[in-house]
């Protein structure tokens, strides 16, 4: 008997206009796994996750990204929406509504989904998992911008978690924070995904993390996954271009676009 | 670049656009009326809109009635026609010049502040975090700003048209010599049900215009602050274009022969 992976890519690919960008990604990923993206600069990594959430519409025509066993590439409006419900995202750029308070966007999940929720025990909700990624309460009340960098990508990580989603995609958690906030939420990812036993897809570039947060890791060059393979394995995968990026060197099989 | 292509290609693209807004009109309008609606949004986009353009559509009307009321003077004193002055400054406000310079100076103010604020969300990957957080970036951003456009331009006019002939009947009364009571008499006499209602639906359709222009010019902009930039100037300029046109369309509707 097989159990139906959480979130299954078959073949996944996008273009803009001419440019490829995926050209057949396939993944399998089971309830409560781990799972690691990485890869250079510009391959991909943040394309992919927003085709899993429908944010791009990946190439219709060609495979299919499904959720539980059912295909969503072509899910619109409520249908969609029901699918979105059960996940939390973390984006790059950390993506905070401006507008409102640190409060108001961890809690605005929980308002959205729960119209019955009070604000005030939204607020408190939102206050708890500040605290979770090391915000102090008094931080509730300020507005993104009065915050530093890092902080706005904790804001983004506790908005992420707060309507305590099924499945969480990280862009890049740990980019921009200091090494040793960095390892308090990677810890944090390690809490909250394998001991609520949430289903994860992160991307990263900072291996410390992948390892610890990764079950599996996999890389993504060119459009396609090039190796996908448990995370102690990464140092010896026997691939040349994993070898290349996991140590970062400049010499190897990846050329990077740079003219001299 | 041969000549016809460059005008095929231009009329594609403006064809393009007339079919992507008129989509991104039925999309919004559908869900002005499914649940949820937020009031709160609303409320806080009426205020916006309604209250704190005042200033700027009382100034534009104040001063439109005092100049309408000097020219028609000027005019009309070489033909002894001067007690047309209060037909004149009324029913111009009423019909044209309310409606028309309330609609372009709001889509100055609104217009732009919403292509902004939305092109803004758009570049930082906000609208995508709405729909990741169960929100529809429709009914929470371009809902509550059609409904407040529709609903407050109409506001601002009646109040535009009540300062325009204040404006007119100062000048009139203190530099002009009217008798007041004879103006106000006049003003009242010359205008009509039809005027007011005229100058009322045209503000509605302004109001939606402005929004409609605002939101759709900032949830497709793209390319950082440029782009929000472009889009800014294209939501004020198409929607007052879009109101020069619609207020011919509408006033032959209501007086056309
Ligand atoms: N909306 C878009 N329109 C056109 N091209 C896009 C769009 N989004 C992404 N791309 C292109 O797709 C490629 C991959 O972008 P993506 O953001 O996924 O990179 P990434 O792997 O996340 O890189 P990084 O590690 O720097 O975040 C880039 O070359 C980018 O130019
Ligand atoms: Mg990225």
């Amino acid at each position: 008997m097989t159990v139906t992976p959480k979130i299954s890519l078959r073949g996944v690919s996008k273009a803009f206009g001419p440019k490829e960008v995926l050209r057949g990604v396939d993944l399998d990923i089971a309830r409560g796994e781990s799972v690691v993206v990485i890869g250079g600069s510009g391959t991909g990594k943040s394309v992919l996750i927003k085709s899993i959430l429908g944010i791009i519409e990946a190439d219709a025509d060609a495979g299919t990204i499904a959720i539980d066993g059912v295909d969503v590439t072509q899910m619109r409006g409520s249908e969609r929406d029901a699918v979105n419900k059960q996940f939390g995202m973390l984006f790059q750029g950390a993506a905070l509504f401006d507008s409102l308070t640190v409060w108001e966007n961890v809690g605005f999940g929980l308002l959205a989904r729960d119209r019955s929720l009070s604000r005030r025990a939204a607020r408190e909700q939102a206050i708890e998992t500040l605290g979770k990624v090391g915000l102090a309460a008094d931080v509730a009340d300020l507005v993104p911008s009065e915050l530093s960098g890092g902080m706005q990508k904790r804001v983004g990580l506790a908005r992420a978690i707060a309507g305590q989603p099924q499945i969480v995609f990280f862009d890049e958690p740990t980019t921009g924070l200091d090494p040793i906030m960095a390892d308090v939420i990677n810890d944090l990812i390690v809490a909250t995904v394998k001991h609520q036993g949430l289903t994860a897809l992160s991307i990263t570039h900072d291996m410390a993390s992948a390892r610890k947060i990764g079950d599996r890791i996999a890389m993504l060059y060119e459009g396609k996954l090039i190796w996908v393979g448990p995370a102690q394995d990464v140092d010896n995968s026997g691939n040349a271009f994993v070898d290349q990026f996991v140590n970062g060197r400049a010499e190897g099989p990846i050329k990077m676009q740079v003219r001299r | 670049m041969n000549p016809l292509a460059l005008v095929g290609h231009v009329v594609l693209r403006f064809l393009g656009h007339v079919g992507r807004l008129t989509i991104f009109a039925g999309t919004a309008l559908s869900h002005c009326l499914r649940p949820p609606i937020y009031g709160r949004l609303i409320g806080h986009q009426m205020i916006e809109i309604g209250f704190y353009s005042l200033p700027v559509v009382g100034l534009t009307a104040i001063f439109s009635g005092m100049v309408l009321a000097l020219q028609s003077y000027t005019g009309f004193a070489r033909f002894s026609a001067e007690t047309a002055i209060p037909n004149v400054v009324v029913i111009s406000l009423t019909r044209e010049l309310g409606p028309v310079l309330a609609g372009l100076m709001v889509a100055g103010r609104i217009g732009a502040s919403m292509a902004a604020e939305i092109g803004t969300m758009r570049v930082t990957e906000q609208i995508d975090a709405l729909s990741t957080l169960s929100t529809n970036p429709f009914k929470y951003l371009v809902v509550p700003r059609l409904l407040a456009g529709l609903l407050m331009l109409p506001l601002l006019v009646l109040v535009a048209d009540a300062i325009g002939v204040a404006g007119g009947y100062v000048v009139s009364v203190y530099k002009l010599g009217f008798n007041p009571s004879v103006y106000i008499n006049s003003t009242y006499e010359a205008v009509k049900m039809l005027d007011v209602v005229s100058g009322v639906v045209k503000a509605a359709a302004f109001g939606f215009i402005i929004a409609l222009m605002g939101c759709y010019n900032g949830y497709y902009s793209k390319g950082g602050a440029q782009g929000v930039g472009a889009a800014t100037t294209n939501a004020v300029v198409s929607a007052s274009i879009v109101i020069l046109i619609t207020n011919y369309v509408i006033t032959e509707m209501f007086f056309g022969t």
